[in-house]
């Protein structure tokens, strides 16, 4: 059914079609108006989920955890801060390999204070064990909640996933969406089956700890789980678009890429922008392309490398700062490192943080940037000020 | 009534010879029975009782970090009522992820009113990490972050009041007890997992290795606090304090004397200036509680 | 062994751990003495006190020789010796 939503209100449309049992949340713009129509669902007796409203986001996603670990599927959503005050709980659920899906309004982080849009939350994360998906606009990031509880819940991978979408520019911005029907969804998405469970007649100790003896084995298995990721985000993929349509069965998208000389690579929202702007100068004769990252991790290096063949200057659009790194782009760092071919020329350019607007002339300007091979910078400062 | 002859707490469990909360955890699972999900903190019980793979636990039992024990459990009730479900969830944490760490979450899962017990087995110090102060802690303790010294008494600060503090919270059962008196503990214990809402049970878990003191004697010292009026055992139903234990008091320097951590306080000469001040808690607590006998 | 996901574990595997080889005095009952009040059992941080026919013994597999049984046994039933190895 094709409705004009907001992307919360999207975003709380696939969270009623999956069915968590259990749904923890804590208020934090631009999160809010995602748990308040879930809580409106709820009151309304249009989903029959509990609804713990709790005092903390450390206790949103401990709490998920305690429901996982009892069996139930659970969702949260938070933002920013909110996600830095879970991030010992992440740690911890993806170590006890709990498939909890949560929604991540991507939003700067403090000081300064920022309520607007970069990802440098979430970013902040890539070490916790979490799977995270990038979402370029609302149907998208509706469509990758419910692949993401097919992925989290196979029990080949059994991690925890994020849901990310820029925060202001997808959660409160109004596009025409698909809502798939509940059927559909129910054949797609099968009850959730627990390889692990507190249960009193199957008595189970959960989050042991591990001496030195057996700690490098969890995490290998982890990381193995990672992994094992790749293919079963593909298969999930290809069964979606046999289902709705919608094709994702590859973690990574390209635009105009195939006969292109330069790339420029970006996850989110300004993937947007970034196809616009690639119009224009295509108009104007130029071979430019996209590659737009579908998931940070696992990240898809081989198919990145394969997508990249043959392109010798590349720029990575940033909405996140790593301070201290010569690079700067927590994702070109990764781009780099999957190409592995120091001819070709992979530069990040920092953009967009706290908010700041990418335009199509600002995309352009850096594919100039690309092309006279200057990067690893900070990308549209306001010179007046420093 | 709970079945005495249970035993769901596993023999091989790497305790201290003669550790209170060892005991405590073997009572407490008396009194909740094999219908219990255990919830637990980060500290020395949970350190004893799993390393991978050799879990002591017989009950379904789950540990996530040292302070969202409260919250964890909040997600396992929330997910049994959602499933139809009818075990018992307990919290069995230690006073530092009690009394310090844990309030937060603490503090909400009984503002929400979840149908859960916490209990903090109060060995009053980070035993764990090896014998760090915590709310918990006692005025003028000897602890490796509290020391004894030329301008210190030890720990400056009075121990927290936390059963007042969930009680204030609404909570329906409020009780504190003691391994000196075991059939309580199993007593309270069942009590409170069969009333319904947030209960709060704290048990004084006397710890040779923390306070120095003989294994053997760990009843002796939980009792010793008790009759020198520094542990009170009580239960606060829906507000009201009920079936205070009342005591013929003895004086608290029997019970300063019997333990290391307190060993500075008659040394090199008896500080009756200090010990003063500790009669006057014990003094106060018998006032608050009438727990003197009248003879 | 493979490893259970997510470093779980169903019980029983604390029972390989005997902590028996920790003990330096072991507690001897002495079942004359033993008004079978169960007392011993009831205070054993281990659990290691086990009962056949009202007659109570350690679990010397278990036992870490604590001496908390002695001490609150009322019939003063139990007494600790030192432990010949």
């Amino acid at each position: 059914m094709k409705k004009i939503l907001e992307g919360s209100h999207a975003i709380a449309e696939a969270v009623r079609l999956v069915k968590p049992e259990v749904i923890s949340a804590y208020p934090i713009t631009p999160q809010t108006h995602i748990v308040e129509r879930l809580a409106e669902m709820v009151a309304d007796g249009d989903l029959d989920s509990e609804y713990i409203c709790v005092e903390s986001e450390f206790s949103a996603l401990s709490a998920c955890l305690g429901a996982s670990a009892a069996g139930s599927r659970v969702y949260s959503a938070t933002s920013s801060q909110g996600l830095l005050f879970m991030a010992e709980v992440c740690f911890n659920v993806a170590g006890m390999r709990q498939p909890v899906v949560m929604s991540i309004a991507n939003r700067a982080v403090s000081a300064p204070l920022s309520i607007w849009n970069d990802q440098q939350d979430s970013i902040c994360l890539r070490d916790s064990g979490w799977i995270q998906l990038y979402a370029e606009d609302v149907q998208e990031t509706l469509d990758l909640h419910l692949i993401a509880y097919r992925v989290a819940e196979d029990h080949k991978v059994l991690l925890p996933v994020f849901v990310c979408f820029d925060g202001f520019i997808i959660s409160h911005t109004y596009e025409p969406v698909d809502i798939p029907d509940e059927k559909d969804v129910k054949a797609y998405l099968p009850a959730y089956v627990p390889v692990n469970k507190l249960d009193a007649d199957d008595p189970l100790s959960m989050g042991m700890y591990a001496t030195p003896e057996y700690y490098m084995e969890f995490r290998y298995e982890n990381d193995q789980a990672m992994t094992r990721s790749l293919d079963v985000f593909k298969q999930a993929g290809k069964e979606f678009k046999d289902l709705f349509g919608r094709d994702y069965s590859e973690l990574i998208e390209e635009y105009r890429l195939s006969d292109a000389k330069i790339a420029i690579i970006a996850m989110g929202s300004v993937c947007g922008t970034i196809k616009d702007a690639i119009d224009v100068m295509r108009a104007q004769g130029r071979e430019v392309g996209l590659l737009k990252i579908r998931a940070y991790r696992p990240f898809p290096a081989e198919d990145i490398k394969k997508a990249l063949s043959g392109i010798k200057k590349i720029g990575v659009l940033e909405k996140n700062i790593s301070l201290g790194s010569r690079m700067k782009g927590a994702v070109g760092l990764e781009i780099k490192d999957a190409l592995d071919d120091s001819s070709v020329s992979v530069l990040s350019y920092v953009a967009g943080l706290g908010g700041r607007d990418i335009r199509i002339e600002d995309v352009i300007k850096m594919t100039d940037a690309i092309e006279a091979g200057n990067g690893d910078c900070f990308f549209g400062l306001r010179e007046e000020l420093i | 009534m709970a079945d005495r002859s249970l035993e769901l707490e596993d023999c091989g469990h790497r305790a201290c010879g003669g550790c209170g909360p060892a005991l405590a955890a073997r009572l407490i699972l008396k009194g909740a029975g094999e219908r219990s999900i255990i919830c637990a903190s980060t500290g020395c019980m949970e350190v004893f009782s799993t390393p991978y793979p050799q879990t002591a636990w017989k009950v379904p039992w789950i540990h996530s970090l040292f302070q969202n024990t409260a919250a964890v459990a909040s997600g396992v009730e929330a997910a049994l009522k959602r499933q139809g479900r009818d075990e018992h969830v307990l919290c069995i944490c230690g006073d530092g992820a009690t009394f310090d760490i844990g309030v937060l979450c603490i503090s909400g899962a009984f503002e929400r009113g979840h149908n859960i017990t916490y209990i903090c087995y109060d060995n009053e110090a980070y035993m764990n990490t090896g014998i760090q102060r915590s709310g918990a802690t006692p005025f003028d303790a000897n602890t490796t972050t509290s020391p004894a010294g030329k301008l210190s008494h030890g720990n400056s600060r009075p121990k927290k009041d936390m059963p007042q503090i969930l009680a204030a919270h609404g909570a329906p059962y409020v009780a504190t007890c003691s391994i000196a008196y075991p059939n309580d503990i199993i007593r309270k214990v069942e009590r409170a997992v069969k009333t319904d809402g947030p209960c709060y049970i704290q048990i004084h878990t006397p710890c040779c290795t923390g306070w120095g003191f003989d294994g053997a004697k760990t009843i002796e010292l939980g009792k010793l606090a008790i009759e020198t009026g520094l542990w009170v055992n009580f239960e606060i139903v829906n507000g009201k304090t009920e079936k205070v234990k009342k005591v013929k008091r003895k004086p608290v320097e029997e019970y300063l004397r019997a333990q290391k951590r307190f060993a500075h306080l008659f040394k090199p000469s008896v500080n009756t200036e200090e010990i003063a001040k500790i009669q006057a808690i014990a003094d106060a607590n018998a006032e608050k509680y009438g727990i003197d006998l009248k003879i | 062994m493979a490893l259970r996901i997510g470093c779980a574990s169903a019980p029983g595997k604390a029972r390989e751990n005997k902590t028996g080889s920790w003990r330096v005095f072991r507690p001897v009952f002495d079942h004359d003495k033993c008004t079978s009040c169960g007392m011993c059992q009831l205070v054993c941080p281990e659990g290691c006190v086990l009962t056949d026919n009202d007659e109570f013994n350690p679990d010397y597999d278990f036992c870490k020789g604590c001496g908390l049984c002695a001490e609150e046994c009322p019939a003063d039933a139990i007494t600790m010796e030192t432990e010949e190895k």
